[in-house]
């Protein structure tokens, strides 16, 4: 864990308005539609590992971020670190696979990458996140774990 | 020579479920089939691990036929077990963990007792493997590492090579099913051989199949070896299976293990997720299980002296599971009896019939 944050000043944006939307009841969906903005609506909040603030507040995450393919039960899931050499980028990925590990039917398969362009290391990191072995052992560390439960605690303000 | 799948669909065959075994908490990584069980009145034996830390011992009932869990090999890892092996004896099972141990078993009447621990990887270890005689066991895992060890009377286990040479994590180990030589398969992408050096008994990689030899292009996950092991199929994140072979004299023992492999075929274009696992059979059937939750089953068509052998599918079995497969292993004794294992928690064990 590096002592000084990797970002020290990053922008913040204002929550955007939310509209209110039907409650998505997982458990109740009668079809196996998935909406990529009911799927938004759970990761949004995620709060970033180093600053009290959203990953949708800080531009990590937005509606664009997601994108579903039923046909093939596929979720695509793209953020964009804040910063080039993003240390916290594998753990962003790690705290959107368990949210949506929770959220989600296990048949949807999830990928999730970086923006391309968005961080030097990407394809290393793209590689790690997508690596299901990996991510099962990145886990099963007890400190990865507790930074990404500390994410996922986030409530909406 | 390349094999893009569109050699001609042969699917005259059908996988038939003949029982799901239920009872592990977690997913389901490996399986191996005891290789002195299942025939002359010994009734099959196949060991599961899993993400639930514990191993699973199967039996199949004599009686009825059907499989039922004998044993739970629990409170010894700490930490998912990855990979499990019996010895050619079928006396001993060695399981590998993320705790970075490598347990070995002995089978005591009804019993399992832990009889040794083997500690030296950094970090988790993936796979473990016996060679054919029993008399060596090679560990792999993410500290890049392929470890040898010599099994010695009283349970006790000498390291006698750390092989450094992976540049990334290291998937799986497989001991040739006749000489000592040993593959192993990284998330770097590379096929690695290894031998021992017949004048020092060093053991050092005598081969690299990589780029430069229409290696993968993605993390490789696992290799089989034919029963004759001449030929060897590796799958893969870049979603192709690869066949491979050798010009290796492999009757020669203490033979000069410098014969290369080179790459002879790439079945492309059949799953659309991850290749977790590959398994030849004696009967030379390739089964695959993959991330897209399908089994498919590959036989070679008989070469022609220009092109050289090609494969066809000639089954594909759709959503096996509910979720990724992670582990296909043909039955070593009754060839049309394949099992599966998944991150649904659950285990599968199939029959391979003609479709009439």
């Amino acid at each position: 864990m590096t002592l000084g944050l990797i970002n020290a000043n990053p922008v913040v944006h204002a929550k955007k308005e939310r509209i209110a939307r039907p409650e998505f009841d997982l458990h109740s969906s009668t079809d196996d539609s998935v909406d990529p903005l009911d799927i938004y609506d759970f990761v949004r909040d995620i709060r970033d590992p180093e600053h009290p603030y959203s990953l949708e507040q800080l531009s990590v995450l937005s509606e664009e971020s997601i994108t579903v393919d039923e046909k093939l039960g596929r979720i695509l899931i793209t953020f964009t670190p804040t910063v080039q050499h993003c240390s916290m980028a594998t753990v962003i990925g790690l705290c959107l696979r368990v949210k949506l590990m929770r959220c989600f039917p296990p048949h949807f398969k999830v990928d999730i990458n970086v923006a391309p362009g968005s961080l030097a290391d990407e394809d290393s990191v793209n590689k790690q996140l997508n690596d299901k072995e990996r991510v099962a052992a990145a886990l099963e560390n007890p400190n990865l774990r507790q930074l990404v439960d500390e994410c996922l605690q986030s409530n909406e303000l | 020579m390349e094999n893009e799948g569109t050699v001609g669909l042969d699917c005259n065959f059908e996988l038939k479920e003949v029982q799901k075994l239920e009872g592990h908490t977690d997913r389901v990584w490996g399986l191996a089939w005891n290789p002195v069980t299942g025939l002359a009145g010994v009734p099959s034996v196949l060991a599961s691990c899993s993400g639930d830390k514990t191993v699973r011992i199967w039996q199949q009932a004599a009686a009825t036929g059907s499989w039922e869990c004998k044993a739970v090999l629990d409170e010894t890892h700490t930490r998912t077990v990855r990979s499990c092996a019996w010895s050619p004896s079928g006396k001993m099972l060695a399981t590998a963990s993320f705790d970075a141990t490598t347990a070995i078993w002995e089978n005591v009447g009804d019993d399992f007792e832990c009889v040794a621990t083997l500690e030296g990887h950094e970090n988790e270890v993936k796979s473990v493997c016996w060679n054919s005689s029993g008399s060596l066991l090679a560990t792999c895992g993410r500290d890049k590492s392929v470890w040898i060890w010599e099994v010695q009377p009283g349970h006790e286990f000498e390291c006698v090579s750390v092989l450094q040479g992976h540049t990334q994590d290291v998937k799986m180990v497989l001991w040739h099913p006749s000489i000592d030589l040993l593959v192993s398969v990284s998330y770097d992408n590379t096929i690695k051989i290894w031998a021992e050096d017949g004048e020092s008994d060093d053991w050092h990689c005598v081969q690299t199949l990589g780029d430069s030899f229409s290696g993968h292009s993605s993390t490789v996950w696992a290799v089989s070896f034919n029963s004759t092991g001449d030929k060897m199929v590796t799958c893969s994140d870049d979603l192709t299976l690869k066949i491979w072979d050798t010009s290796l004299d492999l009757t020669a023992s203490g033979s000069d293990s410098s014969g290369l492999w080179r790459h002879l075929c790439t079945l492309s274009g059949y799953h659309d997720r991850t290749i977790f696992s590959v398994h030849w059979s004696r009967d030379g059937v390739i089964a695959s299980g993959a991330g897209d939750d399908t089994i498919r089953l590959f036989k070679e068509i008989p070469s022609d002296v220009v092109n050289g052998p090609s494969y066809n599918m000639i089954c594909k079995k759709e959503k096996v599971h509910s979720m990724d497969v992670n582990s296909v292993q043909w039955h070593p004794k009754v060839p049309t009896i394949l099992a599966s294992a998944s991150d649904d928690g659950y285990i599968k064990i199939w029959e391979l019939k003609a479709i009439s």
